[in-house]
């Protein structure tokens, strides 16, 4: 069930790490609560490409973060198989192929930014100096550098997710997990932080799994919207998404610069987010009228 | 690409089924406690009896200062000698008291004035906390002094009070020298109630403050409906320091004061035959011990008839 | 997640000059309004020292015996500060290993519980058994006890605070035990056992003071308020209580800025 990407100009380069990122297949998870089982995810199948941006959407308790959760081995499931590269999830996540993001910043806050970017690197035993060198160019990939020595109750709610994401990106995984990392932000710091993170996605060329809420953020960021239903957590849908996003992967680091407007006022823009909407509001229910799709 | 929904699952289509843990019910919890706690016991008792076995007989010194104590029969009395002495009577003199008995004696003389001390520690401190929160200026002024007044070791005062309680006649009631430990009691039970309280009805999130405002009520509405039931939390951790701290505050003021009839008189005056009959002087310590654990399960029924308004427990 | 949402209003108030005096002000004028009432009755209703000492002659009595008040503050606070490095240390390696052992904390916690209800100062009589009568050991104990109760409460607290998209942060790095011990677990307890710290600083100089009612050695400052009290001398009394009031502020005062200290950057 893979999907076949399209590249807008050039032709396909062979991704170093295989074709396929993430490979989910009939994966099941139940919770076992005081008032029976919650059927959190039912039989879910999710295939991520290698350099693919895949969305999950749907209502509160389709599972979504589970999802993630499970992909990230921060979880197994009850049935299924998730294996991420080739591998295990476990063993994924032992061999740091993955950087993940949480919708709370999750910085450490009596280590310095720096120190916060650099963790990952000291947890795997890099030196000092190549931990710095790494921390000092990921800050200003995502535009921080001149609050490295800064403690994170100093920044702000978006500067502070700059940060995760920069973390995040610390051994240049190939996969990234994001559980809405833009969730507790204002839309203009998002709109902002959407445009870097297309830019620093398509310098990386990294798979990203990203769970969100917001429609028009999906559709922005993502080569397929996966939407999801609830009750029990389901794949409804995949909605794949078309539009030309080399305009807004332009470097362009002023706050509130126009980086995605184009890209946000494009007809084929719209169109998706109608598609997206129609299949988060739709579903199977019966006798429910011509116009499913 | 798109899965249609299923028709309602029948469980068989999990192959691995997480078994659901078992369940903490208050009733297990309850059938579990008791049996923890004389587990512990026995643990503890199995401990000092291993130290005396294979400690050394002189202890252990680092220098001059010795370190681990001697283990001596004298120094350190078997577990089961100091239970065995409790079913002995008190002294040779006929028709003394079995030692368990006088001990518990001693410790309800000892409650009832722990308990005297309590509810006036916590009328004062709940007192002292309302009139903090209501004017800033009297938790500015007086709040670091209450803090200070707890530096004041309670020995100094033991005199004091009952030489003016001496003096202090209203009606027909006289001043009895227990009431002289009861105030000494409430002096060390006040200081939790009060600062407690005080956090507890500091608590509200400022729009529930702000809801009773828009609905017109007044400072003593707000007290009663809001501010009270939301110190709960605060005050229940609170009242049982202050139960702990008006045993301790009892016992050391009989001691001061000299009060006959309760523990603190009872652990001085065993303490002397520490070189003739060692059991002995464990005996009140085992029921201080009690003391304290009946003092701390009062208050922790008080707690459940309050837990209504005790949904999150908060660290004193 | 900035602090401004969780600043305490008395501390921002703390930072300007005139925020300061606000803070400082009110306590030591009601305290000197207590104490120039306390003369005035003394004074003007000419209450015998033995019922009522003055301030005056504390202060008096406190320059005369101003050398054998601070030997014997000296010696209370040594047993005070011995008895409060003992019992944290205690606290905190037993909190650590129940944490870890789950055995461990379920069997400690009723005997922790009993022993924070419990007047520790009445083991004081058999602490002289065991240790010998002449020994500040009893004192020590006794003081290391008081300190354990808390130290250990609040550092098994500490190290429960992990924060879950810390611990998830941890299992997704891959970290072993030992680096999200040293990252995560260690990093958050530590203002918690400075704030058990703060706690039983002052516990610990009363319980070294009232252990020393119970026998022992006359050396240090309770020794020698019962004996000015058992000679009526009410005066001398209080100014050696006046020492031990002065040895529990310094132990205050030090283990607050450790806790401050500690933690200005715990935040959120």
């Amino acid at each position: 069930m893979s999907a076949v990407q399209e590249q807008p100009a050039s032709p396909p380069t062979p991704h170093p790490r295989g074709a396929v990122a993430v490979a989910v297949q009939q994966v099941s998870r139940v919770f076992g609560g005081r008032g029976g089982d919650v059927v959190a995810l039912q039989d879910v199948d999710l295939t991520v490409a290698a350099g693919e941006f895949v969305s999950l959407i749907g209502p509160s308790g389709c599972g979504k973060s589970t999802l993630l959760r499970l992909v990230a081995d921060l979880d197994e499931p009850t049935a299924g198989t998730v294996r991420v590269f080739g591998r295990s999830a476990r063993e994924a996540r032992l061999a740091r192929d993955y950087g993940i993001a949480f919708q709370q910043a999750g910085l450490l806050p009596w280590r310095t930014v720096r120190a916060n970017v650099e963790l990952p690197l000291a947890l795997a035993g890099t030196g000092r100096a190549g931990r710095r060198e790494r921390a000092d160019e990921l800050l200003a990939l995502v535009g921080l550098a001149d609050v490295a020595d800064r403690h994170p109750d100093q920044l702000s709610g978006g500067m502070q997710q700059r940060v995760a994401i920069a973390r995040a990106l610390a051994e240049s995984p190939s996969l990234l997990l994001m559980d809405e990392p833009f969730g507790a932000l204002d839309e203009m710091t998002r709109e902002h932080l959407q445009a870097q993170l297309l830019r620093i996605c398509a310098e990386t060329r990294a798979a990203v799994v990203f769970v969100t809420h917001s429609i028009p953020e999906a559709v922005f960021l993502s080569d397929r919207v996966v939407v999801m239903s609830a009750r029990p957590g389901r794949v409804r849908q995949v909605v794949p998404v078309t539009l030309d996003r080399s305009g807004a992967t332009t470097p362009g680091s002023e706050p509130h610069d126009d980086a995605g407007d184009d890209l946000r006022n494009d007809a084929a823009f719209f169109t998706s987010v109608a598609a997206v909407r129609d299949a988060l509001h739709g579903g199977g229910a019966a006798g429910r009228g011509v116009d499913v799709r | 690409m798109s899965t249609t929904a299923a028709p309602p699952a029948p469980a068989p289509l999990l192959r691995a089924h997480v078994p659901a843990p078992r369940r903490v019910t208050p009733a297990r919890l309850a059938r579990v406690r008791p049996l923890v706690a004389a587990l512990s016991v026995l643990a503890v008792a199995a401990l000092w009896e291993t130290y005396k076995w294979l400690g050394p007989e002189q202890g252990w010194s680092l220098g001059g200062t010795r370190l681990l104590p001697r283990t001596t029969d004298l120094a350190m009395p078997h577990t089961w000698h100091m239970v065995a002495r409790l079913f002995e009577p008190v002294s040779g003199a006929t028709g003394a008291d079995v030692l368990w008995l006088a001990v518990l004696r001693a410790g309800a003389s000892s409650f009832g004035v722990a308990l005297v001390g309590w509810t006036i520690g916590v009328l004062v401190g709940a007192l002292l906390a309302v009139a903090m929160q209501r004017v800033t200026l009297v938790e500015r002024a007086v709040l670091p002094l209450v803090v200070l007044s707890q530096t004041v070791p309670l020995i100094a005062l033991a005199p004091l009070v009952r030489s003016w309680g001496a003096r202090l006649e209203v009606g027909a009631l006289e001043w009895q020298p227990w009431m002289s430990v009861a105030v000494i009691a409430s002096y060390l039970a006040f200081f939790p109630v009060a600062v407690g309280m005080l956090r507890g009805l500091q608590a509200p999130d400022t729009i529930h403050v702000e809801l009773m405002r828009a609905y017109g009520a007044g400072w003593g509405a707000t007290l009663v409906r809001l501010r009270l039931p939301a110190a709960v939390p605060h005050l229940l951790p609170a009242l049982r320091l202050a139960a702990a701290n008006a045993v301790v505050g009892t016992v050391v003021a009989e001691v001061a004061t000299g009060l006959p009839g309760g523990l603190g008189r009872m652990i001085l005056e065993f303490a002397n035959f520490a070189a003739s009959d060692p059991p002995k002087p464990w005996a009140p310590i085992f029921g201080a011990v009690l003391l304290g654990l009946v003092a701390a399960g009062l208050v922790a029924l008080l707690g459940r008839a309050l837990r209504r308004f005790r949904r999150v427990e908060v660290a004193p | 997640m900035s602090r401004a949402a969780r600043t305490d209003p008395r501390r921002a108030a703390g930072g300007a000059a005139g925020g300061l005096v606000r803070q400082v002000l009110p306590p030591v004028v009601l305290l000197v309004a207590l104490v120039g009432t306390w003369h005035a009755v003394v004074v003007l209703g000419d209450v015998p020292p033995f019922v009522l000492p003055g301030p005056a002659a504390i202060a008096r009595k406190l320059t005369t015996y101003l050398d054998p008040i601070t030997s014997a503050a000296l010696v209370t606070g040594r047993n005070a500060a011995v008895g409060l490095v003992v019992g944290a240390a205690l606290g905190v390696l037993l909190a650590v290993v129940a944490a870890v052992v789950r055995l461990v904390d379920v069997l400690a916690e009723p005997v922790v519980a009993a022993l924070a209800v419990v007047p520790v100062v009445a083991l004081a009589p058999v602490l002289y058994a065991m240790y010998g009568a002449a020994s500040e050991q009893a004192r020590v104990i006794v003081a290391a006890l008081a300190v354990f109760v808390p130290v250990y409460v609040t550092t098994l607290r500490g190290l429960r605070q992990v924060r879950p998209v810390h611990r998830d942060l941890m299992r997704a790095l891959a970290a072993t035990p030992v680096q999200a011990a040293r990252t995560t677990t260690i990093p958050t307890a530590v203002p918690f056992v400075f704030t058990g710290l703060r706690m039983a600083s002052s516990l610990a100089v009363i319980s070294a003071i009232v252990a020393e009612y119970f026998g022992g050695p006359r050396s240090g400052i309770g020794s020698f308020i019962t004996t000015a009290a058992a000679g009526s001398d009410y005066a001398q009394a209080w100014a050696y209580v006046l020492g031990g009031i002065v040895v529990g502020l310094v132990f205050y005062a030090v283990t607050a800025t450790a806790e401050h200290l500690a933690t200005r950057r715990a935040g959120a």
